[in-house]
Parts: structure tokens; C-alpha cells; sequence
């Protein structure tokens, strides 16, 4: 409707916006701008390292958790619960700036109320989920012997899977309280401290090694890629919930009603739609493919 | 209404609350269903991976597809939720021309990458043997099992 009237106005003559925008509106879309092109700095950084090794690691082998479901293999289950989250936050989000725009006070604090409990919903599982990579102990396969190792910025277990008679020689070599918590992970009834002061001949005679799948290391740069970029882009979740919570609050006081309109919410609004845009890339580059 | 900060805008947008819902809840549900499809895409790709033979170039094209798919999320999100695609021609172009920067950006590094795993694979026989995806690597172990030793 505005692209009719656009033609006949002489935008640049002075006295209004060329761009018919408010300066911290147009401002905040350029500092978007700058803020995709350091996210995709580092998403093409990620590329380039991964299109340099001939192996990456799997995606769906390595997010398969989801929380409550312990060891159930549920590849993308969790991710995809996220991208939901931040996809609703959204919406609400829009809803919010619907209407601040009509000038609805309760409306806006409704709506931005619910998109600061998606943004810290979407910040519990992100924790969630590196507390689990992290702590989460694997078996790989480290100079001829097996060790637990979790996915680090320093440690990645999800090279390639191992030979069964390679995984056989390999155990031979293993120390006694690594094999002790790899019977005790196997045998969940079993006690880890009776597990520990048993000898390294006993332990190798109880592994069920049918059901072991042991890898080698995987790239380390999956860990500092991942790690960082997710984290760089929790960052942004994180401030975005802080400045929503501000918007919030000032809201409340009626500052936005003194001042007769509700533009710092689009403004707020702009950010938090392009953190979910980031998220968008992000799911595609670490879970997707 | 009348404000210093508002006086610079010489059009405002007014959207009918009606339509407005209307484009919001079908703009909701496009996202939904293209992650949805992302979803099961990123499934198929597993399921491949763990068959036996699986065929890179069947990989290569879901992969494909699936970035796609993303550049459609991100259109609607940039075009409808953050309503650039409501501001006027000559603002729009001030964003979306920059950001064609990323098409030298993506392929450059993309190729830069690829040539130095080439260039390795080549010249560093080490990193090929030890880096190099054995064939037959699904989530089973591939081999019969072996005689244990020490038990014959």
C-alpha cells in the first residue's frame, strides 16, 4: 500500500527519512547486517575446516539424547524441540510488536512476556545439552587402548567406528578403572567401587563386547566449532531475553504510552527475530548436515 | 501522535488485525512444516548412512535440499516477521545488496577448504590413511566376529 504513495514522494529533499524509517529502527538493521556477516564468518569458517577433512562426524550420531530418555537413541528428538521453541518465541514476538503498534499496553506485556519465557526455555536446553556433550563420557579408541573421553573443545569421540578384532586387542591393553567404569556403565546394578579393585584379566572376562561400539578420535575442531558457535549464538538468546526483560519493565512503567509510541519494541523485536534466523542456519549447519 | 521521533516517517504501516493474524498464523505454519520436512530429511539421511553401500550422491542431494529449505525459513522470517519486505525498495536493496557478498563469501572458503583436503590427500599420505572413512562403516560392526584369542 505504501509502494503506491512511494512513487509521487520526493524521499530525498530533506525534512523525513529517505527510507520512511525511524533513525534507531534503521539503525538497528544495519547493525543486523554487520551481526550476519560475523555469524557467517564463522559458520564459513566451520565449512571450510570441515570441507578440509575427509571425515566429519555424523550429526545424528552425536545428537541423539534427549533428557529423561537415557541411553534411547533419539537422533534430531531434542534439536528439534529447540527449533520449535525459538520458532514460537518468535511469534509471540510479532504478536508483541502487533501490539505495541495498536498501542495495547496488556497486549504487549502479555506477548513479551511469553517470548522471554521461549528464550529462557530455549537457554535451559541449550544447557542441557552441553552439560550432556560434555560430561558425557564415550569409548574411544587412544593409542592402541580404550578411554572414556567426552566431546570437549580438546576431545571428540565420534571418529570412526572401530574393528571388533582391532576393539578386542585394544581391551587387552586398557587399564583396570576404565574397563571397571565401562562394565559398571554395561551392568547398571553392578557397584563401581567392587568394580575398581578387581583385577584387569577379570574385568576384560565381564565385558559384554557385543554391544560395545568403540571409536576413534574425531576432529577436534568439531568441539570449538560447535561449542562456539552455539555458544556465540546463546549469547545473543541471552542478551535478547535481557533486553526483552528491559522492554518489559518499561512497559510496565509506561514509559512507551508516555511517549505515545511503541517503537523500541520493533526495535527489540528486529533482534530477537534475528537471533531466530541465526538459529535457522545454525540447526542447518551442525544437525542437519 | 505527533512525535519528534515519529515525524521523520512520512508513511505508516497499518496492517487490519484480521489480515494480520491471517498472515501471521500462515506464516507460522510454512515455517512449522518446512522444519517439519528439514526434520524428516535429516532422518532419511541417517537411515542412508547406516544401510549398507550408502550412495553419497543420494546424501549429497538431501543435503542439498535441505539448504534449500532453509534459505525459504529464512525469507519468510526476514520478509514477514522482521516486515522487510513492507519497507520501501531503496532500504531493502541497502540490506540485501551487501549481503550478496556471502554468495563470493560461501564459495571461496567452501573451495579453499576442499583444495587443501585435496592437496593433503595428495602429498600427505599419512593424513589420508588415518583421516580416510574406511568403506562399510555402518552403526553395526561390519565384520563376523573373529576367533576370540586365547580361547581355541
Amino acid at each position: 500500500m505504501a509502494n503506491t504513495a512511494t512513487a509521487q514522494t520526493k524521499w530525498w529533499s530533506g525534512g523525513k527519512s529517505p527510507f520512511n524509517l525511524e533513525y534507531g529502527k534503521l539503525m538497528m538493521w544495519y547493525f543486523l547486517m554487520s551481526d550476519a556477516f560475523t555469524f557467517g564468518a564463522f559458520l564459513i569458517s566451520y565449512g571450510t575446516i570441515r570441507f578440509s577433512q575427509n571425515f566429519w562426524p555424523d550429526p545424528n550420531v552425536v545428537f541423539n539424547a534427549f533428557p529423561g530418555a537415557g541411553h534411547t537413541n533419539l537422533p534430531l528428538a531434542f534439536v528439534s524441540v529447540m527449533t520449535f521453541i525459538l520458532i514460537i518465541s518468535s511469534v509471540t514476538m510479532v504478536l508483541a510488536v502487533h501490539a505495541g503498534h495498536n498501542g495495547d499496553k496488556n497486549g504487549v506485556i502479555k506477548w513479551l512476556g511469553w517470548t522471554i519465557v521461549g528464550g529462557l526455555a530455549f537457554l535451559g536446553c541449550q544447557a542441557w545439552e552441553w552439560h550432556h556433550l560434555i560430561t558425557g563420557e564415550h569409548i574411544a579408541l587412544i593409542d592402541g587402548k580404550l578411554e572414556l573421553i567426552g566431546q570437549t573443545t580438546r576431545h571428540n569421540p565420534w571418529g570412526q567406528l572401530v574393528e571388533h578384532n582391532v576393539m578386542l586387542d585394544a581391551i587387552k591393553n586398557t587399564p583396570a578403572n576404565v574397563l571397571a567404569e565401562i562394565v559398571h556403565e554395561q551392568k547398571h546394578d553392578s557397584n563401581l567401587a567392587e568394580l575398581l579393585k578387581m583385577p584387569q584379566g577379570q574385568l576384560v572376562g565381564m565385558l559384554d563386547t557385543a554391544e560395545m561400539h568403540v571409536r576413534e578420535k574425531g576432529p577436534v575442531a568439531f568441539g570449538g566449532y560447535f561449542f562456539g558457535i552455539t555458544g556465540f549464538h546463546g549469547f545473543h538468546v541471552f542478551s535478547g531475553v535481557i533486553i526483552n526483560i528491559i522492554m518489559l519493565i518499561m512497559t510496565q512503567k509506561n514509559v512507551f504510552q508516555n511517549k505515545g509510541h511503541y517503537l523500541m519494541i520493533e526495535k527489540a523485536g528486529l533482534y530477537w527475530h534475528f537471533v531466530d534466523l541465526v538459529w535457522v542456519f545454525v540447526f542447518l549447519c551442525f544437525y542437519l548436515i | 501522535m505527533e512525535h519528534q521521533a515519529m515525524s521523520e516517517v512520512t508513511f505508516h504501516h497499518h496492517i487490519e488485525d484480521a489480515e494480520f493474524k491471517k498472515r501471521v498464523r500462515k506464516t507460522t505454519i510454512l515455517l512449522s512444516v518446512l522444519t517439519v520436512i528439514e526434520l524428516a530429511i535429516g532422518l532419511t539421511i541417517y537411515t542412508i548412512h547406516k544401510g549398507e553401500n550408502p550412495s553419497h550422491l543420494l546424501v549429497l542431494m538431501f543435503k542439498g535440499l535441505v539448504c534449500i529449505l532453509t534459505l525459504a525459513k529464512a525469507y519468510y522470517i526476514v520478509s514477514v516477521f522482521m516486515h522487510l519486505g513492507d519497507e520501501i525498495r531503496n532500504m531493502i536493496m541497502t540490506i540485501v545488496v551487501p549481503l550478496m557478498l556471502f554468495i563470493w563469501f560461501i564459495a571461496a572458503f567452501i573451495i579453499d577448504g576442499n583444495s587443501y583436503k585435496n592437496l593433503r590427500n595428495n602429498y600427505d599420505r599419512h593424513f589420508k590413511e588415518s583421516t580416510m572413512p574406511r568403506p562399510h562403516h555402518g552403526t553395526e560392526p561390519a565384520k563376523p566376529e573373529e576367533p576370540k584369542p586365547g580361547k581355541q
